[in-house]
């Protein structure tokens, strides 16, 4: 069974496979589920995550709150346009997290990756890179035992809740998570999934979870879309051969303490950051 | 640290947004106080502490924890809709705000009232990810997650109770994954809590529930989907 990073890149190189493989193999044996099994539950959570990041682009949905909505829809009309500063594939996949994210908020099916507040990250990483690369669905599953191995490396060594460790936990995990599995899409190596999924923890270290009037909208929807911007750019700086400098392992462990030192009014009590400006207190009134 | 053994439980659970611990959690402590009162329920007040007192509305936390009480799963599209369903089944609910130090923020205390008119309060917290715990079922105290098929008995405090039952459970194949023990000095009552690997099959039950020294015998089954069974 593998705690760490290290532990899966041995692995990698001593039977000679990608991590997807690896995360699979101790899955099967260290839960008693097969293969078959695996991928069918696979399966499903893709097809969840489909319908949660294209549902609010088609449709209009109404959020609990009320903060948020209607951003998907109009990224993705953007992100067909010729006009963008980023280009296509970045902003179709800014529109799929922010769907996502409107999705969860207005109480629809989503898969929590690895929590409901950064639900949108890995979704519209892997759905909009398998779109723009022309990848199978088998490919968009291994993508997803990746980004899961990586997950459960960060939970059992550190935290992916933003009461604990704050929005780095969170968005931060689930962009590593996502940065890895694109590397590994895109035919890098263990070691570039690795230091893909460290840079993009480096990039957030530190933010804060402060959900204005405690709910899961503003600003958990721009951090899921800025969150998978993340994912692809340090996929695409591990890609290029530029390493990280601090091992993902340390990096974990670094993120794990910097959150424990975060001050609770930082860790989703919404007590902190934009939910006592003004503006967040003045509609925290409005829905209570 | 988290205690997350199967990557279904770094990607899930499947759920209906937003909140896995104010969503999702709330939707099991629903499921498990159904399980405890037996799906017996005339009517339920509900006193909600914390955070779940404070972010309810905008997390569908009232939603949630009446769809438990449905017997809905966190991933119920109708989990939006279960005030209107409850209303249409004919049971009645009512929600107010506590405040007691010292509680988890994300607490819950169910009253449900059977049909018969008795009641039996269950209280418990949704601990994050949509893991939850009972704490304390009327005025005794409990600690159940709702992850293993659960027996909880309370009984008279007497020499070889336990034995009793252990071995009604392995006669029948069943492991115990883990087990309490309380006791209740002023009443000459304890209680088990038994959290086992397999299903207790009814007849088991029945018996465990004949032995002379049983007051009652509740089985809760597993509310994690992604766990055993």
């Amino acid at each position: 069974m593998y705690s760490t990073g290290i532990d899966i890149l041995k692995e990698c190189e001593a039977l000679n496979k990608p991590i997807w493989e690896i995360v699979l193999l101790d899955e099967i044996k260290n839960n008693h589920i097969s293969e078959t099994d695996i991928f069918n539950k696979m399966e499903e959570i893709l097809q969840i995550m489909e319908n949660a990041t294209s549902h609010s682009i088609d449709k209009r949905v109404e959020t609990l709150g009320g903060i948020i909505g209607g951003e998907g829809k109009t990224m993705m009309a953007y992100a067909n346009s010729d006009k963008t500063i980023s280009g296509t594939w970045i902003t179709k996949a800014m529109a799929r997290a922010f769907a996502c994210s409107e999705y969860n908020a207005s109480m629809g099916k989503i898969c929590a990756a690895p929590t409901a507040g950064s639900c949108g990250i890995i979704p519209a990483a892997i759905i909009t890179i398998a779109e723009k690369k022309g990848l199978s669905r088998q490919d968009m599953i291994r993508g997803l035992l990746t980004s899961a191995g990586v997950g459960k490396i960060i939970s059992t060594n550190a935290t992916v809740s933003g009461a604990e460790g704050g929005c780095q936990a969170e968005c931060g995990s689930a962009a590593a998570m996502a940065a890895a599995a694109l590397v590994e899409m895109n035919g890098g190596s263990p070691v570039q999934s690795f230091d893909a999924a460290a840079i993009a923890l480096k990039n957030i270290m530190g933010l804060i979870c402060d959900p204005v009037a405690g709910l899961v909208e503003s600003p958990c929807s721009k951090r899921n879309a800025s969150g998978v911007v993340n994912a692809i750019i340090s996929a695409d700086i591990a890609l290029s051969g530029i390493r990280s400098i601090i091992p993902f392992d340390e990096v974990v462990e670094a993120m794990y303490n910097v959150g424990r030192g975060m001050h609770e009014n930082f860790k989703e009590t919404a007590k902190g950051g934009i939910s006592i400006t003004d503006t967040g207190l003045a509609y925290s009134r409005k829905i209570k | 640290m988290g205690k997350y053994n199967s990557i279904f439980d770094v990607l899930g659970p499947i759920m209906v947004g937003p909140s896995s611990s104010h969503t999702a959690g709330a939707a099991r402590l629903g499921k498990i106080a159904r399980y405890i009162a037996d799906g017996d329920i005339r009517s339920v007040g509900i006193t909600l502490y914390g955070s779940f007192a404070e972010t309810a509305k905008g997390h569908g936390t009232e939603m949630a924890l009446i769809a438990g009480i449905l017997g809905m799963e966190p991933h119920d599209e109708k989990l939006r809709y279960s005030l209107q369903i409850a209303k249409e089944s004919g049971i009645d609910f009512s929600f107010e705000k506590g405040n007691i130090a010292g509680l988890h923020p994300n607490t819950a205390r169910f009253s449900i009232e059977r049909h018969d008119g008795t009641f039996i309060t269950v209280t418990g917290s949704s601990i994050g990810g949509g893991a939850v715990i009972v704490n304390a079922i009327d005025a005794f105290n409990v600690e159940l997650t709702g992850d293993y098929f659960t027996i909880v008995t309370k009984h008279v405090d007497k020499k070889g109770i336990i034995s009793k039952v252990t071995t009604l459970l392995a006669e029948n194949n069943i492991n115990i994954g883990n087990m309490k023990v309380r006791r209740d000095n002023s009443k000459n009552e304890a209680s088990m809590i038994i959290e086992t690997d397999e299903i207790v099959p009814v007849e088991v039950l029945e018996k465990i529930k004949r032995l002379e020294e049983m007051i009652f015998v509740i089985e809760i089954k597993p509310v994690r989907e992604n766990k055993n069974v």
